[in-house]
C-alpha cells in the first residue's frame, strides 16, 4: 500500500533519518525496532503525514493519498482529553469529521466494546487505570476503521502484566479487523511477539539496517513457543551486530 | 488544625483590645476592636452602601478583564504576529502603576463609574490574560498532532482542545484578578475621590480620615478586607466546582 523511497529527515544538526526505504503491504504487522534516536518515531510521523521528509518520497499505491480517518495513531501516552468521558474521547475523530453524536454512537460503542471497555462509556480518564486509558486511546484510533494503524511505543509505560494482555488483544484486533499496523518499539520481546516483519533500525544517523520475517503463528500461545525464544535470540544477536557496525 | 486561624484571630483581637485599654491609647491613634465595631454599628447602612458601590466597580472590572483577557489570549494564541504585537503592551500595562495613570483615565473617560471600572480593569487584566494564554498553549503536542491528523482546522482545535485545556489556568488567573480588581477599584476611588466625586469605601475612608473618625476608618478597612477574602473564597469555590464537575471525579 505504501512505498517509502530513501527518505531522509534532519532537525537542525541532527540527522534523524537517512536513506530509509521500506515497502508496506496491506495487512502487514510491522515493527520498527531500535534504541532511542534511531529515527523510528520520525519515520512513523512521516508515514502519518504529520511531518515531511527533506529527501526521498512516500508513494501511496495508485497515488491514493490517505484521507482523514484512514490512518489511526496511538501515542506512547494515552493522550486523552482529561475533561471528556471515554465515549467522548472515542467520538473525537468522528466529531472532527463532522458526524453528530447520535450518528456516531453505534461506532463509538463498537470501538469501546472491541477493546474490552463495555460499560465504561461515561468514565473519565482519571477514573481509569493506565491500561484502560490506553485501551480508550486504541478505541479512538479504531473508531474511524482506519486502513493503517500507527503505534508509537503504546505499551512502553505500562506494567508487564497489563502489557502482555494488551499485546494479545492487539493481535486479535489485527486479525479481526484486517488493518495494517506499523508498531514502533524498543523492546525486542514485544517486536518478536507481535510483528510479522521486524525492521531493525540503528541510531546516529537513524537508518534501517535490515528486516527479519517472523516464523511465528501470531497468538497468545506464541509466548511459550520455542520458536519465539529462538526469534528473540536471533533479533538480539542481529541487533547487537547492527549496533556494533 | 482547622480552627487554628480562627483561634489565633480571636486571641489577637483580645490582646489588641487589652493593650489599647491598659495603655489608654487614644481612639484617634489606634481604636480597639470594640470601638471599631461600634463605629460600624453607628452607620451600617452608609458603610455597606459604600461597600456595595465598590463591589459593583470590582465585579464590572473583573467581568471586563475576563472578557478582554480571554479574547486577547485567544488572539495571541492564534497568530504569532498578534502575539508579537500585543504581548509587550500587555506587560507595559501590567507594570505601569495605576496611581500614576488613574488621573488621566478619569479626565479622559469622564463618567465617574466608567473611569473607576477602566482603572480597576487595567489592574485586573494581566493575570487572567497571562494565565489563559499559558493555558491555551498548554495542550500536549501529541493531541495537537492528533487534531491535525483528523483534519481539524484552527477553530475546531481551539474550541475542542485549546479552550478546554485553558479552563483551569483561566480560573487561577480569575482568582488573582478578583483580588486585584478590588485593589484597583479602591485605588481608583482614592484618586477620583480627591477630585470631588465618589461613593465607594475608599471615599468613606478618606472622609473619616479628614474628620479624625479613626474607628470608622478602621471599620471601612475591615469591610474591604472581608470583601477581598470573600471574593477570593468565592472564586476558589467556583474553580473547584467547575473542575470537579468536568473532571468526573
Amino acid at each position: 500500500m505504501l512505498h517509502i523511497r530513501s527518505v531522509g529527515r534532519r532537525f537542525n544538526t541532527v540527522e534523524a533519518l537517512r536513506d530509509a526505504s521500506l515497502t508496506l503491504q496491506a495487512g502487514d504487522f510491522l515493527a520498527l525496532l531500535g534504541p532511542s534516536g534511531c529515527g523510528k518515531s520520525t519515520l512513523l510521523r512521516l508515514i502519518a503525514g504529520l511531518d515531511q521528509p527533506d529527501s526521498g518520497s512516500l508513494d501511496w499505491q495508485d497515488g491514493h493519498q490517505p484521507q482523514r480517518g484512514e490512518i489511526g495513531f496511538v501515542f506512547q501516552d494515552a493522550t486523552l482529553l482529561p475533561w471528556a468521558s471515554a465515549a467522548d474521547n472515542v467520538y473525537l475523530p468522528l466529531r472532527l469529521a463532522g458526524r453528530t453524536r447520535d450518528e456516531a454512537a453505534p461506532q463509538v460503542h463498537d470501538a469501546l466494546r472491541r477493546v474490552g471497555l463495555d460499560g465504561f462509556e461515561a468514565a473519565h480518564p482519571r477514573q481509569l487505570s493506565g491500561g484502560m486509558r490506553m485501551r480508550v486511546s486504541i478505541a479512538r484510533a479504531l473508531v474511524t476503521r482506519p486502513r493503517l494503524l500507527l503505534m508509537d511505543e503504546p505499551f512502553a509505560a505500562l506494567d508487564e502484566f497489563t502489557r502482555h494482555r494488551l499485546q494479545e488483544d492487539l493481535l486479535s484486533l489485527w486479525r479481526d479487523l484486517g488493518c495494517t499496523i506499523v508498531f514502533v518499539t524498543h523492546s525486542i520481546y514485544e517486536a518478536a511477539f507481535l510483528a510479522r516483519r521486524i525492521v531493525l533500525m540503528t541510531p546516529r544517523p537513524g537508518r534501517i539496517d535490515h528486516e527479519i520475517a517472523s516464523p511465528l503463528r501470531p497468538g497468545p500461545e506464541a509466548r511459550q513457543d520455542p520458536a519465539y525464544a529462538a526469534l528473540v535470540g536471533q533479533v538480539t544477536r542481529e541487533m547487537a551486530r547492527a549496533l556494533a557496525a | 488544625m482547622k480552627f487554628a486561624p480562627a483561634l489565633f484571630g480571636i486571641a489577637a483581637l483580645l490582646a489588641w483590645e487589652a493593650v489599647v485599654r491598659i495603655a489608654a491609647v487614644p481612639e484617634y491613634l489606634v481604636p480597639g476592636p470594640i470601638a471599631i465595631v461600634a463605629a460600624f454599628l453607628a452607620d451600617p447602612a452608609g458603610l455597606l452602601w459604600s461597600l456595595g458601590s465598590t463591589l459593583l466597580v470590582t465585579f464590572a472590572a473583573l467581568l471586563v478583564a475576563a472578557v478582554l483577557g480571554v479574547a486577547l489570549a485567544v488572539a495571541i494564541a492564534s497568530s504569532r504576529l498578534l502575539a508579537a504585537a500585543i504581548q509587550p503592551w500587555a506587560i507595559v500595562l501590567q507594570v505601569t502603576p495605576i496611581v500614576a495613570i488613574a488621573p488621566l483615565v478619569i479626565v479622559w473617560v469622564g463618567d465617574p463609574f466608567a473611569s473607576l471600572v477602566v482603572c480597576a480593569t487595567i489592574v485586573a487584566f494581566f493575570p487572567v490574560f497571562a494565565n489563559t494564554a499559558t493555558g491555551l498553549a498548554s495542550a500536549p503536542p501529541e493531541l495537537v498532532d492528533l487534531f491535525r491528523l483528523y483534519g481539524a482546522g484552527r477553530f475546531a482545535t481551539l474550541r475542542l482542545l485549546r479552550l478546554p485545556a485553558a479552563v483551569p489556568y483561566f480560573l487561577t488567573g480569575l482568582r488573582i484578578s478578583g483580588g486585584l480588581a478590588l485593589v484597583g477599584a479602591v485605588v481608583a476611588e482614592f484618586v477620583a475621590g480627591s477630585g470631588g466625586f465618589g461613593s465607594g469605601l475608599a471615599y468613606r475612608i478618606m472622609e473619616a480620615g479628614y474628620r479624625l473618625q479613626v474607628p470608622r476608618m478602621f471599620a471601612a478597612l475591615v469591610l474591604l478586607s472581608l470583601a477581598g477574602i470573600a471574593i477570593n473564597a468565592g472564586l476558589s469555590l467556583l474553580a473547584e466546582a467547575v473542575l470537579r464537575q468536568r473532571g468526573g471525579a
